[in-house]
């Protein structure tokens, strides 16, 4: 596989053309704007969190198809999950994404998020992946109401 | 056809001719990224420099390097020399009455600085006005938007029509007796778009109101001529037209030199000084606190020289005819929309692609060699205007070919395939 197919795999292609959870949530107990001004992604991130549990997840807005495609997958990843397995899921992203992970094993492990391990090879590209995490991230630490990747 | 039109014609075509060729004097034009030739299209960020512009920089660092203005030394009198014979290469290329008109800068974005600093503090009162455009590059936006605060001043701007050119139906009123100067870009950055601004210019004029033009993205394509447009101040940077990065130019008429008060103080732009008073010096340096930069200086003197013996005419031709082979090139691919289809444009091809972002687009011809911008240009009122989040901009300079545009062309069928 070239680095261009191994960058735009066919979960991340899915998932841009259809995103799950791309809407806006009425109820939500936090709603947090990201941008990402060098390329003008913007998301505003939802969560409806019931103690420590993530009941609910979702977000709008638009950008490219790296960040699109990882607020979709993210959104579909830690619902019904707990705050510190999400910020758990986070971290390894981030590895990820940074190429920090070494083998297969540990990158499959990390099931569809796996698909984003192509855009280590793209550093310009890692902002644009971690955009939604960021968002979600403050959404469920802090009382931010908006992140920037700069 | 007369003999002298024959004449002008086989010279045109010398000029054409010798265009074309000089792409091998740019070093680095002369290499590979990704494994494919390089076709770089970010001329509007910045331009290559020409093999003569590195010399002559790397020249002056190893035989003449000198602080100027201050050395009774023969090379600091050197440095000096060279240094002020730019500003005279300077005032030829803008055709400028006087070289003390002249006053060198960091780039544009200081040019604008300081006359809004400057002039700002001696024209503006509250509930003055000043006017831009609705395609202006964040720094002929930003610095009016600070003064404006600190004047409690009103900052107005022109519309733009969908095609990106500027609404001259909306202008005149815009024009009001409040408006204490205009300020607005010769070529947009962000569209291409050509304003007329001789004959806004001169409506400005008409209602007393001096003119600012940006001129960053029009000195690297067209011939400037400061007299016959008539404009108070015109600014722009090296870097854009084949000089090096850190010095730029604004020109300004002798009168508003001589009012305006300094822009920053220290060594160079004063006469005397003791604690009780000081006298500045006169117009330009007034105005070019502290060591300037002289090697950048110089290097933009030699790029200067260079597009002289290049011919702007000839080059803005050479131009001409590679964008509209692009543009009409583009138009072939499916889903694509350009943005920006003003009568007049200069050096720049904005578009979008269905269902693809910018963004996406931009890697996958990073991938394939071909260097572009993708995002709003920092020109985010203009991409807003046209309701994108952003564009991607191919900008050409008079070094790339129509082959690279076909490279170009090709990346982008690609980033269809990939990108569904
Ligand atoms: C129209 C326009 N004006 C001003 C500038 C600012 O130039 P600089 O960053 O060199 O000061 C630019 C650069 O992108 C530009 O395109």
């Amino acid at each position: 596989m070239t680095a261009l197919n191994e960058l735009y795999q066919q979960v991340i292609l899915d998932h841009n053309k259809a995103p799950r959870n791309f809407r806006k949530m009425e109820d939500a107990t936090k709603r947090v704007e990201g941008y990402n001004p060098l390329c003008g992604d913007h998301f505003t991130v939802y969560v409806k969190v019931d103690g420590d549990r993530i009941v609910d997840v979702s977000f709008e807005g638009a950008g490219c198809a790296i960040s699109k495609a990882s607020a979709s997958v993210m959104s579909a990843m830690v619902k019904s999950r707990t705050v510190a397995e999400a910020e758990e899921l986070f971290g390894e992203f981030h590895r990820l994404v940074k190429g920090e992970l070494q083998g297969e094993e540990e990158i499959e492990r990390l099931g569809k998020l796996a698909a984003f391990a192509g855009v280590s090879e793209f550093p310009a590209r890692v902002k644009c992946a971690s955009l939604a995490w960021h968002t979600l991230h403050a959404a469920l630490s802090s009382s931010e109401q908006s992140v920037s990747t700069e | 056809m007369t003999p002298s039109d024959t004449d002008t014609v086989t010279e045109q075509f010398r000029k054409m001719v010798s265009i074309a060729g000089c792409r091998h004097q740019f070093p680095l034009l002369r290499q590979y990224v990704n494994g494919k030739p390089l076709v770089y299209f970010d001329n509007a960020a910045t331009s290559q420099k020409p093999q003569a512009v590195i010399d002559a920089m790397m020249r002056y660092y190893q035989e003449s390097n000198s602080n100027i203005h201050r050395g009774v030394h023969s090379l600091s009198e050197r440095a000096t020399q060279s240094y002020e014979e730019v500003r005279h290469k300077v005032r030829a290329f803008l055709n400028a009455r006087d070289h003390r008109e002249i006053v060198f800068v960091r780039g544009a974005t200081e040019a604008i600085n300081l006359v809004a600093h400057s002039f700002g503090r001696l024209a503006l009162r509250e509930g003055d006005e000043i006017l831009i455009s609705g395609m202006e590059h964040h720094s002929n936006i930003v610095p009016w938007q600070i003064l404006c605060e600190e004047r409690h001043a009103r900052l107005h701007v022109i519309p733009i029509t969908d095609a990106g050119e500027l609404d001259l139906e909306a202008f005149p009123a815009l024009l009001t007796e409040r408006t204490r100067i205009l300020a607005i870009t010769h070529v947009s950055n962000a569209l291409g778009t050509v304003n007329p601004i001789k004959q806004l210019i001169a409506q400005a004029h008409a209602k007393g109101i001096p003119v600012l033009v940006d001129g960053a993205q029009a000195v690297p394509h067209m011939h400037v001529d400061v007299q016959d447009l008539d404009c108070d101040f015109y600014a722009f940077s090296a870097h854009k037209m084949f000089g090096p990065t850190g010095v730029g130019v604004l020109y300004a008429k002798s009168r508003w030199l001589e009012e305006m008060p300094p822009y920053q103080g220290g060594g160079d732009m004063i006469k005397s000084v003791t604690f009780e008073k000081t006298i500045y010096n006169d117009p330009p340096y007034k105005f070019e606190a502290g060591t300037p930069n002289i090697g950048g200086c110089i290097g933009l003197g030699a790029a200067l020289d260079y597009l002289r013996e290049l011919n702007m005419d000839a080059i803005r031709r050479f131009e001409d005819d590679l964008l509209a082979y692009a543009t009409a090139r583009i138009l072939t691919v499916p889903g694509v929309r350009i943005i920006g289809t003003a009568r007049e444009k200069a050096g720049v091809l904005s578009f979008v692609m269905e269902g693809i972002h910018p963004h996406d687009i931009g890697t996958v011809l990073d991938v394939e060699g071909v260097a572009i911008r993708t995002g709003h240009h920092c020109a985010q009122p203009v991409v807003q205007r046209f309701g994108l989040p952003a564009t991607a901009r191919a900008s050409f300079a008079f070094y790339n070919t129509k082959e690279e545009v076909d490279a170009f062309i090709k990346a982008l069928h690609k980033a269809r395939e990939v990108l569904g």
